[in-house]
């Protein structure tokens, strides 16, 4: 029973940790570019990525201030989203999510490369950038703070505090513009994007600025992610947390505001809940360890999501928050 | 503003005519006038193929278009009257589409130029096409499933201030202009019996309210010319006509039509001038009478008959037609078109 | 977060196994370190020591006591390196421990509990001759709980990039031969699968994984020679093909799922399948138990392996067999159909899901053929298929989706394109050219090399 509580306990901090914001700010973008826009972008992730090393490499290895690496990190993401978008846009969707995905994989090879070494530190990442930052916390960072059976460094509620507050004015953001004649033609598009040309809409300059848009707040989820760990490390940027993201979105609800960072949330409970529970289980015994060791866990969180992804999908596309109707009128 | 021009051009294309030349009596049908001036300008020209037209608005020449070793589209000269409903008919695979899509900017052709008020299209994208005042139809119906009808058709509105990026995000400077665009979309949807339907979703729509929702969609646009894909096709005999009351419509408030159709009586019904095509050319063109009389019309229909069924029904009475003419002339002269059937070729993917 | 795949590093590690055998054999006419030109194929001998570094991203959380992170430092010409500093440091970058490599050239250091740790040699303590490999002088691994997690370095012995030109190409483009081939065989299913369903079907790796590992149970652990196992291994691909169509795919189809959604759901089962895999089969990578201590053989300007010819000869006849059964038979010519119009084809007569079924049986057999003759070359791992899949996708959309002689012409394209290009780019980078070919031809000719436009209107 205590176990119990104190998987869920854990899972609780995991509900508002950072990687429930980094996620969100991936399904943010993704919902921009996917939910919103139709664009089947696999390579979220490499936003992510040159947002971390935004940061890292103008910092640790340029010696630049901490914001002038955010910058940076936004600049790296238009340019990105940019050069991803001149070849791609105009090829069908299927084609696109291959594109993307081969360019994530891409750059974190060309990231961890021996060549690539001296700038972005190569297999073994780039560390302490992030003390400008956490040095602007208002309250002590080296204090541990105990809430609702948690435990938080003071740093750490201090980058959960600026990530809550990015994911809400993002999420702000996106809601204006989708009620916006903009959001319009960009929904539109996703409906079917040759109806959209013949009624003069450039087609292509607005899935551009769809994409470049879901790519900076894909940046700012890097950036939250390596701020937090204090450390940016290529291989954390795998392809499979942009299906991560997707599962986050799908499950909150595509094409919806809060769909991805409610989705994101609940995602992160569960796959902690399951990680923590599973272990005590088979520390207490209850799972025979014959049956499942401790060092299966972390697999099985990702056959449970790659399940729960199939179920949603077929029996419930629309999430938790979408109209089923809706959903059912997707003609692709 | 496309509109008032395009009627202005009908009139100065014929300033010698008298306008009563063929003008109803009645006065108070100003409304049937821009129908009978384009009819009445293209009434003595000669039924040949390419034949210029008194007042052209789009001109095609020499544009040829290739799939493979398949000759798609293959138009030497081709004239469109301003303020006149041209028909274009053909059998399935004749080319019609393509030569739609490449007059829009949505296909690249081999060769040819083409222009729309003396103004070159070639190199330009559908929306710069469509922005200049040329709209179209799919012949697949592109309803915009999850958005709703009123939604579908304020996407037709052009130069709209909220959809730029930046300023979208200040609603206050495209508030008063959504508004307006508002209440137009609500007079067309009215017009063409959808206003009932306005917040519901495009996609829960029957396949005749699409093709309507589709075209009141491109009229938010204030086009000049109008380009029909099968306005008709799949949309029951009701909902014909009050298309057809539409499509008529159009050309009264003094804009072009093109449409593609394959029911005879309707081509005959509507349209000034008809255009034939089979295997990517031109093979007549003329007033709808003289259409049912032209010989390689005849076996165009006859020819691909024999090869690839045709799908529609209603060209089962265009055939019935020609093969009771064939009956009447004596021998046919086969083997011209029939062996460029269309060849069903892998597509959407 | 999930595993690291070292891509860059697999390459490498096939033609390595290769290349430290030949490196064994008695070399007439060589001398001492000194390679000569006939010598083309010892060109970088990467260590075989072969580790996945699960970065997890959620670190575990309970603790479970005896982690340790251990390695083997060798070439193949140095053999053992004995006497190099090993670090290990938090990922804070708190040094834990460091330790000298035995006379064996391993070093095993206990670490604190589970976690990110990064490894770092001193590479002054390197032989002049040994030189660092892909991986630089610093590994970072993710030790699980009560794990010992395998470091793998990557060291090589300075003799790469010294080979002369043309010979080296020549070596390489017969190298990218056996791997293009190999893709081709992987990929033919993923086309037609997407030809005749239109799915893009992100589970198709875990087919060629699935294939490897039945053979690798069946051969090692039943002691069945290779060959026999391969075959039962093929077998077993029909039937996961059969059971994914069956389950998956054909209830769906008939629910009218969406192309996108059906997509994002063989992504979800990719996920399943990979990492119920890595549960059952572990991290590690095996080699097959036979056919591993080939030599290489001299054909003049290249060298190369029995198996890899025989994985050469192998490819070729199973896909000329796959062309001829397209062409000729019933069967085949029913799949083109449909990959062509279904439902024209489905209007003259041919049992469509029927020929989907066919589709799927044969497309898991060879993928699972295709894993098979990876894991010859490349040992078998957990993850194989999935890094492979984004170059059958290359190939695949190259060719042009759908078709499936476009599948094989591209990942040709593909596989030969990725080895000769390390002639300009380093080792490790060379998928990124294989990707940037990719997205070059799709930016001239978006609907691939064989593909036809799609059609608007
Ligand atoms: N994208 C394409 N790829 C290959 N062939 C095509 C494509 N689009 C059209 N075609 C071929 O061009 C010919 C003309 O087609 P289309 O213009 O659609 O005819 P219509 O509209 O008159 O029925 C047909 O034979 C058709 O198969
Ligand atoms: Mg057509």
């Amino acid at each position: 029973m205590s176990d119990l509580l104190n998987a869920f306990a854990i899972a609780g901090k995991a509900f508002f940790g950072f990687q429930a914001i980094f996620f969100a700010l991936l399904a943010v973008g993704l919902n921009v570019h996917f939910g919103y826009t139709g664009l089947l972008n696999f390579g979220q992730i490499a936003f992510a990525m040159v947002g971390g090393f935004g940061i890292a490499i103008s910092v640790s290895q340029w010696g630049l201030p901490f914001w002038v690496g955010v910058l940076v990190g936004i600049l790296a993401a238009v340019v990105l989203a940019l050069l991803l978008g001149l070849p791609t846009l105009r090829l069908r969707a299927d084609y696109l999510a291959i594109v993307t995905i081969a360019m994530s994989e891409g750059l974190r090879l060309v990231f961890r490369s021996v060549s690539a070494t001296p700038v972005t530190g190569g297999t073994r990442g780039l560390s302490a950038f992030n003390g400008d930052f956490i040095a602007l916390a208002p309250w002590d960072t080296q204090h541990r703070y105990h809430i609702l059976g948690t435990t938080w460094s003071g740093g750490e509620l201090w980058v959960a505090l600026v990530g809550w507050v990015l994911v809400t004015l993002f999420s702000l953001l996106v809601w204006q513009l989708m009620r916006s004649p903009w959001g319009r033609v960009v929904k539109a598009i996703r409906e079917d994007e040759d109806a959209v040309r013949a009624l003069g809409k450039n087609v292509y300059a607005y899935k551009m600025q769809a994409l470049v848009l879901g790519g900076v707040i894909g940046a700012f989820g890097g950036m939250v992610y390596a701020v937090n760990t204090g450390s940016a490390i290529p291989d954390q940027y795998q392809s499979a947390n942009t299906f991560l993201a997707y599962a986050a979105l799908i499950l909150g609800g595509a094409a919806r505001v809060l769909g991805p960072v409610i989705g994101s949330m609940i995602l992160l409970f569960i796959l902690q809940f399951a990680d923590t529970g599973l272990r005590a289980m088979i520390s207490n015994g209850v799972i025979p360890s014959e049956l499942l060791s401790s060092t299966d866990v972390a697999q099985i969180r990702f056959v449970l999501v790659g399940i729960g992804l199939m179920l949603l999908l077929v029996f419930r596309p629309q999430g938790i928050f979408g109209d089923r109707r809706e959903v059912m009128l997707d003609a692709r | 503003m496309p509109a008032e021009p395009a009627a202005h051009g009908a009139h100065a294309a014929r300033p010698d005519e008298p306008p009563a030349g063929s003008a109803p009596a009645s006065a108070g049908t100003e409304k049937a006038a821009p129908r009978r001036l384009a009819q009445a300008a293209l009434r003595d020209l000669p039924w040949e193929i390419g034949v210029a037209k008194p007042d052209p608005t789009v001109v095609v020449d020499g544009v040829t278009r290739t799939f493979g070793g398949l000759t798609a589209v293959s138009v030497d000269h081709l004239e469109i009257q301003r303020g006149g409903i041209t028909g274009l008919i053909g059998p399935n695979g004749a080319g019609k589409t393509t030569l739609f899509n490449l007059l829009t900017g949505f296909d690249q052709p081999d060769t040819g130029t083409w222009s729309f008020d003396g103004r070159s299209l070639g190199k330009l994208s559908p929306h710069q096409v469509a922005r200049l005042g040329v709209v179209r139809t799919f012949q697949l119906t592109k309803a915009l499933s999850r958005l709703t009808v009123l939604q579908n058709m304020l996407l037709g509105a052009q130069g709209q201030r909220g959809e730029s990026f930046l300023r979208a995000l200040v609603p206050g400077t495209w508030r008063r202009q959504e508004t307006e665009n508002t209440e137009k979309a609500m007079e067309l949807l009215q017009r063409f019996k959808l206003d009932a339907k306005s917040d519901d979703f495009a996609g829960i729509l029957s396949g005749g309210q699409r093709k309507l929702l589709e075209m009141a969609r491109a009229l938010m646009s204030d086009p000049q010319v109008v380009m029909l894909d099968e306005p008709m096709a799949g949309v029951n005999p009701a909902l014909t006509q009050s298309l057809l009351g539409h499509v008529k419509d159009l050309r009264e408030e003094g804009m072009t039509v093109i449409f593609v159709e394959h029911d005879m009586d309707v081509v005959r019904d509507i349209s000034d001038w008809v255009v034939v095509m089979a295997a990517g050319r031109i093979i007549a063109e003329g007033p709808p009478e003289s259409i049912s009389q032209n010989k390689a019309v005849v076996d165009a229909y006859l020819g691909a008959h024999h090869d690839a069924p045709l799908t529609v029904d209603d060209e089962d009475r265009v055939l019935a037609e020609a093969e009771a003419s064939i009956a009447r002339e004596g021998h046919p002269d086969q083997g011209v078109i029939s062996s460029d059937r269309p060849h069903p070729r892998r597509t959407d993917r | 977060m999930t595993h690291a795949p070292h891509r860059a590093r697999r390459h490498g590690r096939r033609t390595t196994t290769g290349q430290l055998l030949a490196a064994d054999r008695p070399a007439p006419g060589r001398s001492g370190r000194r390679r000569t030109g006939r010598r083309p194929l010892v060109l970088s001998l990467l260590l075989a020591a072969f580790a996945i570094a699960l970065a997890t991203l959620v670190p575990g959380v309970a603790n479970a006591a005896g982690e340790s992170v251990t390695g083997t430092l060798q070439t193949s010409r140095s053999g053992p390196i004995e006497g190099v500093q090993v670090t290990v440091e938090t990922a804070a970058g708190a040094e834990v421990d460091s330790a000298e490599t035995d006379a064996d050239g391993r070093f095993a250091i206990d670490v604190p509990g589970p976690g990110e740790y990064t490894v770092t040699l001193n590479a002054g303590d390197l032989p002049d001759a040994v030189q660092l490999g892909t991986n630089g002088d610093t590994v970072t691994v993710t030790v699980g709980p009560g794990r010992t997690q395998p470091v793998l370095f990557g060291l090589v012995d300075g003799s790469a990039n010294s080979g002369g030109g043309t010979i080296r190409a020549v070596q390489l483009l017969v190298d990218g031969l056996r791997f293009g081939l190999l893709i081709a065989i992987s990929a033919v299913g993923l086309s037609l699968i997407f030809g005749t369903t239109g799915l893009v079907n992100f589970a198709h790796g875990e087919l060629v994984t699935i294939g490897a590992i039945i053979a690798w149970y069946v051969n090692v652990r039943l002691g069945v020679p290779l060959i026999p196992a391969a075959i039962i291994a093929m077998v077993g691909g029909g039937v996961v093909g059969a059971l994914n169509e069956l389950g998956i795919w054909r209830p769906l189809r008939r629910r009218g799922t969406g192309l996108v959604a059906a997509l994002v759901v063989s992504i979800g089962l990719s996920l399943v399948l990979r990492y119920g895999i890595q549960i059952v089969y572990g991290g590690s990578s095996n080699p097959y138990g036979d056919y591993q201590s080939q030599r290489a053989v001299s054909y003049g300007v290249f060298t190369m392996t029995n198996r890899s010819l025989a994985s050469i000869i192998i490819s070729i006849v199973v896909l000329l067999l796959v062309a001829l059964m397209l062409q000729r038979t019933r069967i085949g010519k029913a799949m083109r159909a449909v990959s062509d119009n279904r439902d024209l084809a489905a209007s003259s007569g041919i049992d469509v899901n029927r020929v989907i079924l066919f589709v799927w049986v044969m497309g898991g057999a060879l993928a699972t053929l295709g894993g098979v003759l990876l894991g010859l070359s490349d040992q078998v791992q957990w993850d194989m298929g999935f890094r492979l899949l984004l170059l059958m996708f290359a190939g695949v959309t190259l060719g042009g989706l759908g078709t499936a002689y476009g599948a094989l012409v591209g990942s040709v394209i593909v596989g030969v394109f990725v080895q000769m290009s390390t002639l300009v780019i380093p080792d490790d980078m060379k998928y990124v050219g294989g990707l940037f070919l990719l997205i070059v031809i799709l930016v001239i000719r978006p609907q691939g090399i064989l593909g036809s436009r799609a059609r608007i209107g």
